[in-house]
């Protein structure tokens, strides 16, 4: 199973029928997503985080049944998160700790979660070596030295391919905004 | 969400804008299935066998240990809620 390729409606069917490939599949698609709404949308610390980011999961597979349409998955989720942040966030304040970011509002910074992970998505319909050329220069800061040492590449052709792949990744992303603005 | 144009440094900033999340989260999050399949089993070793619910009473953890459980604190806290410690 390629998760690049697999729908979220794919993999909410099987998990439903006890596939635990398919659970871990979508953890991994949005464990940076569930990661970054906690703590860069609601500024939570890494232990409440934690508790955020095991228990937006664990109320998703245990609610599972109760996903209407199962290619939702992924704003049920955020949903899912963003009610457990605001619940931390309120205990948080009641307790005498101000949060640092105001409970109702952090849908700028959600907004642009939400577009990290369409541009994050977009990598996964790439080529694994146009992934990780992408994810190494930009999302790691590495050198054109160390990818190209790392991928066996001449340095001088690593520039090529990251404008290359980025065209791609472009082309990946304009292709769904063009959805978007059809639909 | 908005209609953004892709150049170099948006593609950059958006990509360093969702960083891992710990590698250990992940994997207990991934293992959820396994997780809750063996919280099911101890809840029904609890109900069937009143010795080893006894020993879940008076030591929670060290009762998980003993019967071969891994005694984590989501897991200790869980089956405290389920069975009603």
């Amino acid at each position: 199973m390629d998760v690049g390729e697999t729908s979220d409606g794919e993999l909410v069917a099987l998990c439903r029928a006890g596939d635990e490939r398919a659970w871990a599949m979508l953890v991994e698609r949005y464990s940076r997503y569930v990661y970054a709404i906690a703590v860069q949308g609601f500024r939570l610390p890494e232990p409440d985080a934690e508790d955020i980011f095991q228990d937006a999961f664990a109320r998703a597979f245990e609610r599972l049944d109760a996903l209407r349409d199962d290619d939702a998955f992924r704003p049920w989720l955020a949903q899912m998160t963003r009610r457990l942040c605001i619940d931390s966030c309120r205990r948080r304040r009641d307790e005498g700790e101000e949060p640092e970011v105001e409970v109702e509002d952090p849908s700028g910074e959600l907004d642009r979660l939400d577009e990290a992970l369409a541009v994050r998505e977009g990598l996964t319909r790439l080529s694994g070596d146009c992934r990780e050329i992408l994810d190494r220069f930009f999302a790691q800061d590495e050198s054109y030295r160390t990818i190209g040492e790392a991928l066996q590449l001449p340095a001088g052709t690593i520039a090529s391919r990251i404008s290359r792949c980025l065209g791609h990744l472009r082309a990946e992303l304009e292709g769904r905004k063009a959805v978007v603005l059809e639909s | 969400m908005p209609i953004t144009e892709y150049t170099e440094e948006r593609v950059a900033e958006l990509l360093r804008a969702l960083p891992p999340a710990p590698a250990g989260w992940v994997a207990a999050a991934a293992e959820l299935p396994r997780a809750r399949a063996e919280l099911d089993r101890i809840v029904e070793l609890a109900t069937a066998d009143a010795d080893f619910r006894l020993a879940l009473i008076e030591d929670l953890e060290a009762a998980l240990r003993s019967a071969g459980f891994a005694a984590d604190r989501r897991r200790v806290v869980e089956l405290q809620r389920r069975l009603a410690l």
